[in-house]
């Protein structure tokens, strides 16, 4: 493979230094460094960071493939400076056998934008009745590490703890969407005073914080380790802090979209903003905001999930719920936590790379900047403004609540070991 | 006036009263031997039902009617509603045939909303009740109930409900009737008290402009219209409230409870009632009791909101134009 000098990037946002890619490796780092024999980028003072790693992705295939494909949605996450993604279980059939769980890892490697480490069903079918074949998904060629029902709670707390009991032998994580169902029956947005003035089913914080609350207590009881998914509430990060404080061994993460977008959206009914969980007040995106600054929330995941146009355009009960979200991820990180001046480009790094990395155990990802080191990087044009227009999206599906605002920063270039998936913002 | 009735909340004070001045115009035209008016002759005006409510597609119709207005009834019920297509395949059906409005009744809250904004249709839509969330000529039927009762029928033209004491009692939670209510008698100058037990209390409630209280009791001697709302007897397995004989002892209107209201005082309901657990036969089969008014003051509202929004700017009844000379 041939060697690439990228010229004046400001790595982690620091001073702005010359590193060169020989091969899928980082060759050196440093100022002045020699261009002979290497394709040169001009960086110009953009931002390089690790690729980022997403570990809450909907990549649709197999079953729903008119909504994305492992192609498609790994393109997309290229376009957003991902080098890799978690794929979440709830696909047609779901991925709670060593077969789907390798399927869709070796279309990941074939087609070569990203890479994709399946997350495997924590129970059958996602039915939360009888745990899934978890060691076999982890000794199969795709090696899972990560199980979640996302998409429905593990809420029978037997079987929760059995499962952080079982995965403790090959050193596996339990990613828990937190949604007490008999809560949230009928449930179509947060509950509170928007909810009461336009008539829609209430999702209360109380329902994602109280098993939360019960999840942590598990992890310490049996000594495991539980990761918590998109974390929506002020509540739960006050569990999560405790949690934490207490020496649980827990880790959580947060969505772009609850760091930036609040339920008084939804008064336009537009299906556009129907998530899981739902947007919530302006108080709670500042909590999620501080407790992502502070390390409490460990990590960025996108909860990229891709719905094809007739499934939201319609009225608000009868849409599918979930957003896009590889391609404008970094975009609303920048301007919530770093335009805000409550992260650097090096905690954006950390929250987007290396920590998601470390809790996923995606070996090769995360990795810091440095000579000897697997060249996954991100280029990002920080200084770019425009508005998001779907149209240009390598996702199958256009369903971001991002459409004609104007978000900050541009991912221009991304390199998997060593070779570009994006360049110049197109993909390669 | 607005392009579009969605909710009660969109109304100004000067359009309520416009329509609740232009309602008693109608009410007029009723008394008449020919109950028919030109206004709306050669308008096409389609009753899109998504959820059956035979009474309010009635009043509808016959408000139509009554305006000379075409009149189309399309039932959907049990249609692949569930996969939420057919609303605006309807709504685009609909446009190409060149429907002048759209009276819509649908069971999630917001469709409505969605239909007069989504570009699916050019028609004015008028919201014949959404789900949990709102329905307007409802709250406007009642309140041009409450108007021609407690100020009179002559005096209230030109006026709100200024300080007038309203009681909502019973499931707001699931009540898009209370939502309405509470939106347009405080836009009308009236005080608005929500009696329920608090399972049956939107969480939110609080940034209501109106009281809320667990108590009937103490709530009646100081109110003028005590309306009464529908408990669907499917609450009760829910955990709403533990028995329907508790729930009526609390909050149920018999002839003792009502005998603790000013005299003047009125008892409405949205109909149909339940009779027994919510207002005992007493109460239902009395004087004060509007639901028979309540009907026939619903035609007439809705006349006055079709022809307002379809109508034009000139008045309605006065006038008649004597064609042809
Ligand atoms: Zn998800």
């Amino acid at each position: 493979m041939s060697k690439i000098l990228i010229r004046g990037a400001k790595v982690l946002g620091g001073e702005p230094q010359d590193v060169l890619i020989d091969g899928g490796t980082i060759a050196e780092v440093g100022t002045g460094l020699s261009a002979e024999g290497a394709e040169v980028v001009e960086a110009g003072g953009k931002v390089l960071l690790p690729g980022l790693v997403d570990l809450h992705t909907h990549l649709r295939e197999p079953g729903r493939e008119d909504s994305e494909t492992v192609l498609t949605g790994t393109q997309a996450a290229a376009s957003g400076g991902y080098t890799a993604v978690f794929a979440m279980a709830n696909t047609f059939p779901v991925a709670d056998t060593a077969g789907v769980v390798e399927q869709v890892y070796r279309l990941g490697q074939e087609h070569g934008y990203c890479d994709v480490q399946p997350i495997g069903a924590v129970t059958v079918g996602l039915e939360g009745a009888k745990l899934a074949e978890l060691g076999a998904m982890h000794e199969s060629a795709a090696g899972v590490t990560v199980f979640s029902d996302d998409g429905k709670c593990v809420h029978d707390a037997v079987i929760m703890r059995r499962a952080l009991e079982y995965v403790k032998a090959f050193g596996g994580v339990v990613a828990q969407h937190a949604q007490e169902p008999r809560l949230t029956e009928g449930a179509q947005m947060n509950e509170g005073t928007v909810s009461a003035e336009l008539g829609l089913g209430g999702w209360p914080a109380v329902a994602e914080e109280s098993i939360i609350a019960r999840d942590v207590l598990l992890a310490e009881h049996v000594g495991s380790r539980v990761h918590i998914c998109h974390l929506s509430t002020a509540g739960s990060v006050e569990i999560i802090r405790w949690a934490k404080s207490r020496g649980i061994d827990v880790t959580a993460e947060v969505t772009p979209h609850h760091l930036l977008l609040t339920d008084e959206l939804v008064r336009s009914y537009n299906p556009v903003y129907k998530v899981n969980p739902p947007l919530r007040t302006e108080k709670d995106v500042m909590a999620l905001r501080e407790a992502l600054a502070d390390g409490t929330i460990d990590i960025v995941a996108t909860d990229h999930a891709p719905h094809p146009h007739e499934d939201k355009d319609c009225e608000w009960a009868a849409a599918a719920m979930g957003m896009v979200g590889l391609e404008t991820a970094l975009s609303v990180v920048q301007q919530t936590m770093v335009e805000t001046g409550l992260l650097d480009w090096a905690g954006v790094a950390d929250r987007m790379s290396v920590k998601p990395a470390e809790i996923g155990q995606a070996t090769g990802h995360g990795r810091p900047v440095s000579a000897g080191e697997p060249a996954n990087l991100v280029l990002v044009d920080a200084d770019y403004r425009g508005d998001v227009d779907p149209a240009g999206f390598a996702s199958r599906s256009r369903n971001t609540p991002y459409e004609g605002r104007e978000l900050p920063g541009r991912v221009t270039h991304t390199w998997l070991r060593g070779k570009a998936t994006l360049a110049d913002g197109k993909l390669a | 006036m607005m392009r579009h009735l969605i909710s009660a909340a969109d109304l100004t004070r000067d359009d309520a009263v416009l329509i609740l001045d232009t309602a008693e115009e109608m009410a007029r035209v009723a008394d008449r031997p020919i109950k028919k008016l030109p206004a709306l002759r050669g308008r096409t005006i389609c009753n899109l039902f998504f959820e059956d409510s035979t009474r309010t597609r009635i009043s509808f119709e016959a408000a139509e009617k009554r305006l000379s207005a075409d009149v189309i009834n399309f039932a959907a019920k049990g249609s692949s509603v569930s996969k939420g297509e057919s609303l605006k395949d309807t709504a685009q059906t609909l446009e190409a045939m060149g429907v002048d409005a759209v009276v819509i009744r649908h069971s999630a809250s917001g469709a409505p909303y969605r239909l007069a904004t989504s570009g699916w249709i050019d028609a004015p839509v008028i919201n014949a009740g959404d789900g949990t969330h709102q329905h307007p000529t409802q709250a406007l039927l009642d309140a041009f109930t409450m108007r021609r009762r407690l100020v009179g029928r002559d005096a209230g033209i030109g006026q709100g409900l200024d300080g007038k004491r309203v009681t909502l009692v019973g499931d707001v939670l699931h009540s898009r009737v209370a939502r309405s209510n509470v939106d347009l008698l405080h836009t009308l100058g009236a005080e608005v008290t929500l009696v329920a037990p608090p399972t049956l209390l939107p969480v939110g409630v609080e940034s209501w402009p109106c009281e809320v209280s667990y108590d009937l009791d103490s709530t009646l001697p100081k109110t003028d219209a005590v309306m009464m709302l529908r408990v669907q007897r499917e609450r009760m397995n829910a955990a709403f409230f533990p028995t329907e004989r508790e729930y009526s002892r609390r909050y149920g209107l018999d002839g003792d409870r009502m005998a603790k209201m000013p005299e003047h005082a009125i008892v409405m309901h949205p109909g149909p009632m339940v009779r027994g657990m919510e207002i005992t036969a007493e109460v239902a089969d009395s004087e004060r009791c509007t639901v028979v008014e309540q009907v026939a003051n619903g035609v007439h509202t809705r006349m006055a909101v079709l022809y307002l929004l379809l109508g034009g700017n000139e008045p309605a009844v006065t006038h008649t134009r004597t064609e042809g000379n």
